[in-house]
């Protein structure tokens, strides 16, 4: 955890918001706006994605994505630079999603990832139409708005997977538990920036020992974390874990009314990297499990997820940016790549300091980049 | 007299007063840096212009660091290296002591306080000099400081805890009686990521000059008088100061690129000296009257991170503008800090520093910038070395520390070594020496 920028620049957070195009559970969701143009199948499984269709009018579409996998999934869909346009996450074997998306004209790719990791498996999509002409303005609110819904999303997932991380803890189940600690804290970790803002549930949720101050207990992931891989005991567990689900809740729920400025989506962007430098690479963040590997990949997408939602306001302004940072993201995604183990990661203390610096490099350059961001959507 | 001069008396004001060479060995110094207000005071007379237009230029012509190849007097109330004016460079020493024989201890501290009278006026330190007349003998003092001028230098020495109370509490030199309530290891604080072997310590020496070899000379020589009774724990070398401590000397910038130490409690404070640095008769055991308390802190910086940081959020985690050092909202470095002025923001470092939300205490710091070449991630490994002076850690270092737990710069820093010693007054002419109303 950190403080938080956000806070510091003393930038209010906005009003409630409107969330364009999500449809997080089963209940159908979208209403008459799903049902303008029918649904799109997708099918997932763990070695294909086959959509419906390649081409679609401009307009909003609802996908339904069914996973016949064994794997959990995600699915997609990408702008250019895999710009977020909309994602449905934590899709489990046998079930079906919908996504609601408003979709321009332009070229885009589907993607589902099954075990949630990677580029995904991919498909193009053409949306054909009148092309929209944004002002700047537009094009930075559209950005806002774009980024909220990947929040929006991001949040649904977390809920469920900690719901289920909280459920294994209170069952005493110490390898489920083991295995849903990373996967539960992704969600949080890509959208990291905005779940800090809210002062006193941050250190609450994600404080490390010895961050409290005199008298504060140390709660959160970090202490079930020592309880599950250093105590190997949660049997006095059972009131953290609930508290943990209490101020997840909480956190979601103020995530989900807060709106972010274009600038502060730019300064997010930079600090999800500074926290991967920090204190991912240095193991700091995950001492106990070493499953730094798993935030470090969290922060890298919900960086990009941010910076691409400013995009377009960016190829207006400064293209030769947006062609730096396309190579440093794709650099330092290459860079985590080669540490990938299953579904998951390596462990931190497995990896060699040689292979820390060349992570630790790789951000460097990616961030000197990212920082570039906010001055250019500034000036 | 054998006492071995290094330079003759008086090399410093002459003609003959080496300052390209002081100009040059500070190049090739610890770091090979030189804080830009630092070349303006070697260069000699340009120091106002230093200060640039508009600046505090006034404050830093005049006295200041006066000569600086000159000596600086050892004797005197209280030891010299607290509020003498902060000299350029540092070589700090913890050690542990090994002898279990206070007699041992006691001469040793004899010893100390003579080689460093020498070394402070610029001469060996041992009475044989560097270049015996018995070359079959080893050198009395190890050498790389001859020709060189006192260069300013102080030597200050310091008692850990562990000097009076050994593991499991022992009174390991009849001395536990008389250790001060106050003299105790600092309590762990939020966010701290100590070192234990660069941390804590039974002895400490602090040698400040202008030349970085002479005060390496300085630690080199005692440690070397040392062997058998103390072995040195851990040492930091600090290339540029980060704080003033006298009115006369311009604000120096640390590796964050701000000015530091602006407000800092300095020589020229009067009686806030007596009510913040100084140990004040009552305070404590007697011996420690005229003393103070030094707190050391490593403290990292993550440089990479803080570079790429933009300079409107660097100057709301200061609270300070950059180019000036003004607090934010108003215009000119020395202008008062305004804890009501929104400008400032709630967690900016200076307002949680500030004695005003400390219940009043203030610290005279006398801090150094460090860079210990890289990490094995390639960063660099640099930060500042915090020294900070103080009349009682606990309504001082302690106090303040506590209130930065919600510093907005702490996602900048990592505290990575930890030490507090008691530095008891100066002595009182050739007779006398380090802690003897201690030992007493």
């Amino acid at each position: 955890m950190t403080r938080n920028l956000l806070v510091r620049l003393g930038l209010a957070t906005a009003g409630a918001l409107v969330l364009a195009g999500c449809s997080g559970g089963g209940s159908g969701g979208g209403g008459a706006a799903g049902g303008e143009a029918g649904l799109i199948a997708v099918a997932a499984s763990d070695d294909s994605c086959d959509v419906d269709v390649a081409e679609l009018p401009a307009g909003t579409h609802t996908f339904a994505v069914t996973n016949n996998g064994n794997r959990v999934t995600e699915f997609y869909v990408y702008a250019e630079g895999d710009r977020v346009m909309g994602e449905v996450e934590n899709i489990a074997p046998g079930l079906t999603r919908e996504l609601i998306v408003e979709l321009a004209a332009g070229d885009y790719q589907t993607a589902c990832k099954p075990g949630m990791i990677g580029d995904g498996i991919r498909n193009d999509l053409t949306v054909t139409g009148e092309a929209e002409r944004l002002t700047e303005d537009e094009l930075l609110a559209q950005a806002t708005e774009d980024y909220s819904r990947y929040v929006q999303s991001q949040t649904v997932a977390l809920t469920e997977k900690n719901d289920e991380f909280v459920a294994a803890i209170l069952a005493g189940d110490i390898p489920g538990a083991k295995a849903l600690f990373p996967v539960a804290r992704t969600y949080w970790e890509r959208i990291e920036p905005v779940a800090e803002i809210f002062g006193d549930l941050d250190p609450a949720i994600d404080g490390r020992e010895g961050d409290q101050a005199e008298g504060e207990e140390f709660t959160g992931w970090h202490r079930l974390e020592y309880d599950l891989w250093v105590l190997g005991d949660v049997s006095q567990s059972g009131p953290i874990a609930e508290k943990l689900q209490v101020d997840v809740a909480e956190v979601v729920e103020l995530a989900n009314t807060t709106e972010l400025s274009p600038i502060q989506l730019a300064n997010g962007a930079k600090e999800l990297l500074d926290e991967i430098a920090t204190g991912k690479i240095t193991g700091e963040e995950d001492r106990y499990s070493h499953t730094d590997l798993w935030d470090f990949a969290a922060n890298l997408e919900g960086s990009e997820a941010a910076v691409q939602a400013l995009r377009p306001a960016l190829e207006e302004r400064d293209p030769e940016l947006v062609v730096a940072l396309d190579t440093e993201f794709a650099d330092a995604t290459a860079a985590l790549e080669v540490h990938r183990s299953g579904d998951g990661w390596q462990f931190h203390d497995q990896l060699s300091a040689d292979q820390l610096q060349a992570l630790s490099d790789a951000i460097n350059a990616l961030a000197e980049e990212v920082s570039q961001v906010a001055g250019v959507i500034a000036g | 007299m054998s006492e071995e001069t290094r330079a003759a008396p008086g090399a410093g004001s002459g003609p003959r007063l080496s300052r390209r060479r002081l100009f040059g060995l500070a190049g090739a110094g610890t770091a090979g840096v030189l804080a830009g207000g630092g070349v303006g005071f070697l260069l000699g007379d340009s120091v106002a212009e230093a200060g640039g237009p508009g600046g505090p230029g006034g404050r830093t012509g005049g006295a200041g660091y006066g000569d600086l190849a000159a000596a600086t007097e050892f004797d005197g109330a209280h030891q010299a290296g607290i509020v003498t004016p902060a000299q350029d460079r540092l070589h700090f020493a913890a050690f542990d002591i090994v002898t279990d024989d206070r007699t041992e201890l006691q001469a040793m501290l004899q010893e100390w306080t003579a080689a460093a009278r020498r070394m402070t006026r610029g001469e060996a330190a041992g009475e044989g000099g560097a270049i015996p007349e018995v070359a079959e003998s080893p050198p009395d003092d190890t050498g790389e400081a001859l020709d060189l001028p006192a260069s300013g230098l102080t030597i200050t020495v310091g008692f850990g805890p562990g000097m009076f109370v050994g593991p499991g509490g022992a009174d390991r030199f009849g001395l536990a009686a008389r250790k001060p309530e106050a003299l105790e290891d600092l309590p762990a604080f939020p966010g701290d990521t100590l070192r234990p072997e660069i941390s804590s310590g039974d002895l400490c020496i602090q040698a400040c000059a202008h030349d970085p070899q002479v005060a390496v000379h300085a630690v080199r020589n005692l440690a070397r008088i040392g062997f058998g009774v103390v072995s040195v724990r851990w040492s930091q070398l600090g290339f540029g100061r980060t704080s003033s401590t006298s009115v006369g000397q311009q604000t120096p910038r640390n590796l964050f690129g701000f000015k530091d130490g602006t407000n800092n409690l300095k020589a020229e404070a009067g009686s806030a000296l007596e009510d913040n640095v100084w140990v004040q008769s009552g305070d404590g055991p007697e011996w420690l009257t005229g003393g103070s308390y030094v707190v050391s802190r490593r403290i990292a910086m993550t440089i990479e991170t803080w570079d790429r940081t933009s300079l409107v959020e660097q100057e709301q985690i200061i609270g300070r503008t950059k180019r000036e050092g003004a607090p934010l909202g108003t215009g000119e470095e020395f202008d008062p800090v305004d804890l009501t002025a929104a400008s400032i923001s709630e967690n900016a470092h200076i307002r949680l520093a500030n004695p005003n939300s400390n219940e009043g205490s203030a610290l005279l710091r006398r801090g150094y910038s460090f860079v210990d070449g890289t990490t094995e991630l390639g960063r660099l490994d640099a930060g500042l070395f915090f020294l900070a002076y103080q009349r009682d850690p606990r309504t001082g270092f302690i106090r303040v520390q506590r209130n930065l737990r919600t510093d907005l710069m702490n996602e900048y820093i990592r505290h990575t070594s930890s030490a507090i010693f008691a530095c008891p007054p100066g002595v009182d002419g050739p007779d006398d020496y380090w802690g003897r109303a201690l030992f007493d």
